[in-house]
């Protein structure tokens, strides 16, 4: 494989280890499911829980990454455009980093309402943002591939980019998440949804950081 | 904030009953003549301990008059919520209101509850200022935080507007503001509490602060004008959705105890008393396509006695009322405790059936004419009052004073302060454990009960027990 492909794949691959990574979170919503389940005796509303969580994240992706994806078309600006988006990433897990009070604002979406719940934690935690790095790298690496296009065309391929980027990811989330509220539900108990809560604040913080400084480092070097 | 969710929360009942026995009970003490500042006890209740039913430490507070009554913890096992997606708390900070001065002490209970300490104290003034309401009561961990229900509203006497909730942030416990965006009818307060997947709050309603703080106004429970009203509230929405009215000759509906089963959608109720025969009844509410309903299910009947006997105020009726002050619901939902303060009984009803009470055990301590003593041979004055249960429900714990001005119309000869428990059967019953009593301090009335790790009148749950 050619360095280009490396650099597609291994971007490629953070789409969905970041997916799988939110989705064993249980502040994503597993538990949710789990609740749901349990609440209706019925793993099919487990299932069904899955449902709006899932769709809520998505367009949680969809939100940040669309306005990335329209910017990406302005080619002379790509580079500046990679660098402020690694700075907003960075600048979002050092403000999580500080702020560290337990969050109130969203135990006031009501429970039925599962949708809105994941599309608002989803944007609250910066889960969105998380990937713009990583989206951005992969425009520009099919870029590369393609060689330059019109602005048009380059448009539509950023477009159907943040599309498959964002539902690659969700779809990673909600297996990942799925898996692990069916495994609670079935066979390893509620004990585990306290036990396994681990508080990952900074961990997640972190983390917003270091994909921010990844890539900022590659968009300067680059 | 902690790397963990506290080891006492437990997502469901089933959990919580399963969890190690308590160790400690905490107790407020109160100063009914405010000769002295009121306090909180720390009970040693760990069986075979060489303290045991002894106070091992006293908080005293750094005021006089602030009437200590209800308390509560700052975070429960309503902290597991999935959707507020963050476990990261402890049970650690005890928040006691002063009923009387609208003072609340935030009481720390780490490192070891030997060592309790306060933390903070907000004055009244902070109170008043950001919610325009009085006399904090009833405290509960929720959702948003620690919602505090209160009994007055603005000015000197609690009457400048209705009293309501308000909540309170659960780590820098800072008065955040009101908490009802839409009130409806409601004009009183006393309990409340939820269900929280189910997302609905019910509160209760007791009187307004002229009709308490100087004792009883015998005129005006003879015209029904304490509250007689339960109000279902959208939790979420915090929007009184539906108000029921249980008859005005049902005088004074207190505490409010939902199912902790989050997947049952009932609850009960106790009335202290009906104006017209002076019984105490207890009541299940439940929810049933989108709408509440309660039905009285149970009836507690006042008993003869000699009007020499009588305080006062009882004496043209030739009867003692039950006076039903207090109910509890053990965590399995199955046995309903009834405190009937005025003949000096604690009844246990089985509750497997909601709607179908079936009285299946009882002891008598106290009463107004009854004064049965303690198995020990002690005096017990007053009558079963607050009660608290054990997580695993085999034990029960009260104390006998109601409310200081209160105390001294129904019991003159005064009570001195007094803390008992009962061991329940496997099946039901109960029986006085004759080794555990608490004599308190001289001087000082016992109030609401707490025990170490949660009890069954604080944590909420989000998932079910199965």
């Amino acid at each position: 494989m050619s360095a280009a492909g490396w650099t597609l794949a291994w971007l490629w691959l953070a789409v969905i280890a970041s997916g799988l990574y939110h989705g064993i979170n249980p502040g994503m919503g597993w538990p949710l499911a789990v609740s749901a389940g349990l609440m209706q005796r019925s793993s099919r509303a487990l299932v069904a829980a899955l449902g709006p969580l899932a769709i809520g994240h998505l367009l949680a992706m969809l939100l940040v990454i669309l306005p990335f994806a329209m910017l990406a078309a302005l080619v002379d600006w790509q580079r500046p455009i990679r660098i402020a988006a690694s700075l907003l990433v960075i600048a979002f897990g050092i403000f999580r980093l500080v702020d560290r009070r337990h969050p109130r604002a969203l135990a006031r979406i009501p429970p039925a309402q599962l949708g809105l719940w994941s599309f608002a934690v989803a944007i609250a935690h910066g889960a969105a943002l998380m990937l713009v790095p990583i989206y951005l790298g992969l425009c520009e690496a099919a870029d590369a591939d393609r060689g330059h296009a019109a602005a048009g065309a380059l448009i539509n391929a950023n477009l159907t980019m943040a599309l498959l980027v964002s539902v690659v990811h969700a779809g990673a989330m909600i297996i990942a998440g799925g898996c692990l509220a069916w495994l609670v539900y079935r066979y390893l108990g509620l004990k585990f949804v306290s036990r396994s809560w681990f508080n990952l604040d900074a961990v997640w913080a972190g983390s917003l950081v270091l994909v921010g400084a990844v890539a900022l480092v590659l968009g300067v070097a680059a | 904030m902690t790397m963990r969710p506290d080891p006492t929360f437990h997502a469901s009942p089933k959990l919580a009953m399963e969890a190690p026995v308590e160790n400690f009970a905490y107790t407020v003490l109160l100063s009914p003549d405010h000769s002295k500042p009121d306090a909180l006890a720390v009970i040693d209740v760990k069986r075979g301990s060489p303290t045991y039913s002894k106070i091992v430490h006293t908080v005293r507070m750094p005021n006089k008059g602030d009437e200590f009554h209800h308390f509560g913890w700052n975070a429960c096992s309503s902290a597991l919520s999935p959707l507020a997606g963050h476990a990261f708390l402890e049970r650690r900070y005890l928040i006691i209101p002063g009923m009387r001065s609208s003072r609340i002490y935030i009481v720390d209970t780490k490192p070891d509850p030997t060592q309790a300490k306060i933390h903070k104290i907000i004055e009244p003034e902070e109170v008043f200022k950001k919610t325009g309401y009085s006399r904090p009561h009833t405290i509960h961990c929720g959702p948003e935080g620690i919602y505090v229900s209160t009994l007055g509203g603005g000015g000197k006497d609690g009457t400048d507007g209705p009293p309501g909730i308000f909540i309170m942030d659960c780590e820098t416990f800072e008065v955040l503001g009101r908490w009802e965006i839409d009130r409806g009818p409601q004009t009183k307060h006393y309990d409340f509490w939820w269900n929280l997947p189910r997302d609905y709050m019910v509160s209760s309603e007791w009187a307004l602060p002229p009709q308490f703080e100087n004792g009883i106004v015998p005129e005006d429970l003879l015209s029904n004008k304490y509250g007689h009203r339960l109000h279902f509230w959208d939790l979420r929405a915090r929007r009184n959705v539906q108000t029921i009215d249980l008859g005005a000759n049902h005088q004074m509906a207190l505490e409010v105890r939902p199912a902790h089963d989050p997947i049952r959608e009932h609850g009960f109720v106790g009335v202290v008393v009906d104006t017209t025969n002076l019984e105490g009844s207890i009541w299940t509410w439940w929810r049933e396509g989108g709408k509440f309903h309660i039905e009285k299910t149970a009836t507690i009947p006042p008993e003869p006695a000699p009007k020499d006997k009588l305080p006062p105020l009882l004496q043209g009726f030739g009867a003692v009322p039950p006076l039903v002050t207090d109910i509890d619901l053990s965590m399995d939902d199955r046995f309903l405790y009834v405190s009937c303060w005025g003949t000096g009984e604690m009844r246990q009803y089985d509750v497997s059936d909601p709607r179908k009470p079936k009285l299946s055990g009882s002891v008598r301590i106290g009463g107004i004419v009854g004064r049965a003593p303690h198995p020990n041979g002690q005096a017990f004055a007053g009558g079963p009052q607050m009660v608290e249960i054990s997580r695993d429900g085999k034990r029960v714990y009260w104390t006998n004073s109601l409310y200081s001005t209160w105390d001294d119309q129904f019991y003159p000869q005064g009570i001195p302060g007094a803390e008992v428990m009962a061991n329940v059967g496997a099946n039901g019953g109960l029986e006085l454990a004759r080794d555990f009593w608490v004599g308190l301090p001289d001087g000082y009335r016992a109030h609401q009960i707490r025990l170490d790790g949660g009890d069954c009148s604080t944590d909420s749950f989000c998932y079910p027990s199965v």
